[in-house]
């Protein structure tokens, strides 16, 4: 189905379902339960997790098939946002001239940028774009204050032309007229499930980056990225030209980037300069590497489980502590929530780089190798023989999926 | 004329010249070997030849056409490949995917953006690949790991990556070296299957001279950046300046 072979078709279904449920999945526990507080099905939250899953996924394309780590992808996100802002502003609130112009900006930024850079591949590469991005986040912070409206940040005003929208049409950004902020809660057996349109719009335009990302992975120019990780010199004696292959790839994930940016815009319409800081870039590095660079789904488990961690780790404040721990003597009580509470709440980025350490140490393949770890564990205890002893056998070439 | 003319090639690198008035002329369907002794300029000729170095004066030329300031790749989209003293692969990739590279080098040019056509549907690609490691004795190993090949199977997927491209000049960087006996006698083989199978003009770079003497036709001798002698294997065996330039004598 759709050029995908039976594996990758069962595999693009799973995802489907999997992104379609997410108001279920990530709403495990019921309202009254001490647990609640550990749900993540609200749409803020959920359309997170799908729109940096996307920004992860483009990430993916460059960092985990050529090898090129780029520490200036934020640029392009904000890039997006601006560009999508303004098209809320200028032309229409709805959502799809904003995301279209927020592709193509990004596009032609990443083609400079990736054209200056990709002059030099490693830690020059990696440092050109972290500079790159630095001097964008600059130039939005101040220089280009006319245009990105400085530390304050883009936002869409009532007095805005707008010149496609009627005067009563939707003050929100909406998908032809369909509110994105509006959600239907539905209220079963003491839990609240939330279906949100903004949500949903995020959910179908990841698939769509999904599966284009899985043709890419399966697809000639693929392999030539993958190339291109593995062995230049050979490359280039075999009659092929490393550096448009290179650049493409940044250029495609800067689109995704800057796609990212255009969404982030549409479920919240403003943007502002920090949002191409640097730490926004590293943010990108951390989650692909969490989940595992260079599989199909690990970008967005790495988004998914960061976005989640970080909104369940930033609402637990030390009176949550001591909620926890008031089985605790006092003395011994408040040593313990004093030493949690570090890594919780402001402190969550603690916490992250502990995760990091942990997984880069034990996972260097992250989680999706955690994953595949398990089920070797349990297809083993399913065949006692252990006629399945990897001594014996040649290694298998690595098969890039999951 | 040869198919590959090297004509008055200098190269000098600071004081020392690497390269001394090079004339070169390999015909077309031989195995040319050229050989010398350390610091020969061997190597420095075979960078001028694929493009990574360009000489200070002189002209190379390819089927006619010149060579000089033509990138590696663009060298060998014109028919020049080149198999390396440590063999090049890509060790992170599949045997049959390593092979496959070269067959889309050679259908699409040096770049092509083919992201949404899928690698399992291009049967016409993968039928050459895997007839190509039949050639080559490899094919039971098609989907293995190309970074867990022994090293006389890595020679083996390297040359069948230059050769898939269907290359009219080989040119091989001293491809036994390092290489245990039986393992050479191995790659000698090869050569002479390979040679026998297609119409190719085949450069050797070696100081093996077991090597040499089992595959050449013609031999070069080259010393201190310049050719001493151009011959058969027969009268190079005899020829005195070549014991010189290798052993050394006295002032004659």
């Amino acid at each position: 189905m759709l050029g995908l072979n039976k594996r990758d078709t069962k595999f693009l279904i799973i995802v489907i379902l999997l992104t379609l449920f997410t108001p279920f999945l990530m709403q495990p526990f019921s309202e009254n339960s001490a647990l609640a507080q550990f749900n993540g099905g609200y749409p803020d939250l959920m359309a997170k997790v799908a729109i940096f899953g996307i920004f992860a996924m483009g990430f993916n394309i460059l960092f985990g098939l050529t090898g090129y780590l780029s520490f200036g992808h934020a640029a392009f996100l904000g890039v997006g946002s601006y560009a999508a802002v303004w098209m809320f502003k200028l032309l229409t609130l709805n959502v799809f001239p904003a995301i279209i112009l927020a592709v193509i900006l990004s596009a032609v930024f990443s083609l400079l940028i990736g054209y200056i850079s990709l002059r030099r591949s490693g830690i020059y590469f990696s440092i050109l774009t972290l500079a790159m991005a630095e001097m964008s986040y600059r130039l939005a912070y101040s220089v280009l204050t006319p245009l990105t409206n400085g530390e304050t940040g883009l936002q869409v005003r009532p007095n805005d032309p707008r010149i496609l929208d009627s005067a009563t049409s939707a003050n929100y950004p909406n998908l032809f007229g369909l509110e994105l902020s509006s959600s239907y809660k539905w209220d079963v057996l003491n839990h609240v499930f939330t279906f949100n349109v903004g949500y949903y719009f995020c959910a179908v335009i990841a698939i769509i980056a999904f599966y284009i990302s899985m043709r890419i992975f399966r697809s000639p120019f693929g392999l030539m990225l993958r190339a291109v990780k593995t062995n230049q010199q050979r490359m280039n004696y075999t009659g092929l030209n490393p550096r448009p292959y290179t650049l493409a790839a940044f250029v495609i994930s800067g689109m995704y980037a800057g796609l990212a940016g255009g969404l982030l815009a549409a479920m919240d319409p403003l943007a502002g300069a920090e949002r191409m800081q640097w730490t926004a870039s590293g943010e990108v590095v951390i989650m692909t590497i969490l989940g595992g660079a260079g599989t199909l789904l690990g970008p967005v488990l790495g988004a998914g489980s960061i976005k989640y961690l970080e909104n369940i780790f930033s609402k637990i404040n030390e009176n949550v502590l001591h909620d926890w721990f008031s089985f605790l003597p006092t003395g011994l009580q408040d040593a313990v929530v004093w030493v949690l509470s570090r890594f919780t709440g402001e402190g969550w980025a603690l916490t992250l780089g502990l995760l990091f350490m942990l997984v880069v140490t034990f996972l260097p393949g992250g989680l999706v190798e955690g994953g595949q770890r398990l089920v070797r564990l349990f297809r083993r205890r399913g065949k006692p023989d252990g006629g399945d002893d990897p001594q014996h056998h040649p290694d298998p070439a690595p098969h890039v999926a999951e | 004329m040869g198919i590959l003319e090297v004509k008055n090639v200098n190269k000098r690198f600071g004081g020392l010249q690497a390269l001394k008035d090079v004339n070169l002329s390999i015909m077309e369907n031989t195995v040319h070997a050229i050989i010398g002794p350390n610091g020969a300029g061997k190597s420095t000729l075979l960078n001028v030849l694929v493009g990574k170095l360009i000489p200070d004066t002189g002209s190379v030329s390819f089927q006619g056409k010149s060579v000089l300031g033509c990138k590696p790749y663009e060298i060998n989209q014109m028919g020049i490949s080149r198999v390396f003293q440590t063999p090049e692969i890509y060790g992170d990739l599949s045997v049959l995917e390593n092979v496959l590279i070269p067959c889309f080098a050679h259908r699409d040019g040096a770049f092509r953006l083919h992201a949404l056509e899928t690698v399992e549907h291009e049967t016409g690609m993968i039928e050459m690949a895997e007839k190509m490691l039949l050639d080559v004795n490899m094919q039971d190993k098609k989907d293995m790991h190309a970074a867990s090949l022994s090293r006389g199977d890595k020679r083996r997927l390297e040359m069948a990556m230059c050769l898939v491209q269907e290359p009219k000049l080989l040119l091989l960087d001293e491809p036994t070296a390092g290489m245990a006996r039986a393992d050479t006698n191995n790659t000698i083989d090869l050569l002479k299957e390979i040679k026998a199978k297609r119409d190719i003009t085949m450069a050797i770079i070696e100081h093996d001279m077991h090597v040499v003497f089992s595959l050449a036709e013609r031999i070069t001798v080259l010393a201190q950046g310049t050719p001493l002698v151009e011959d058969t294997p027969e009268n190079i065996k005899g020829n005195p300046k070549v014991r010189e330039a290798y052993l050394g004598t006295a002032e004659v």
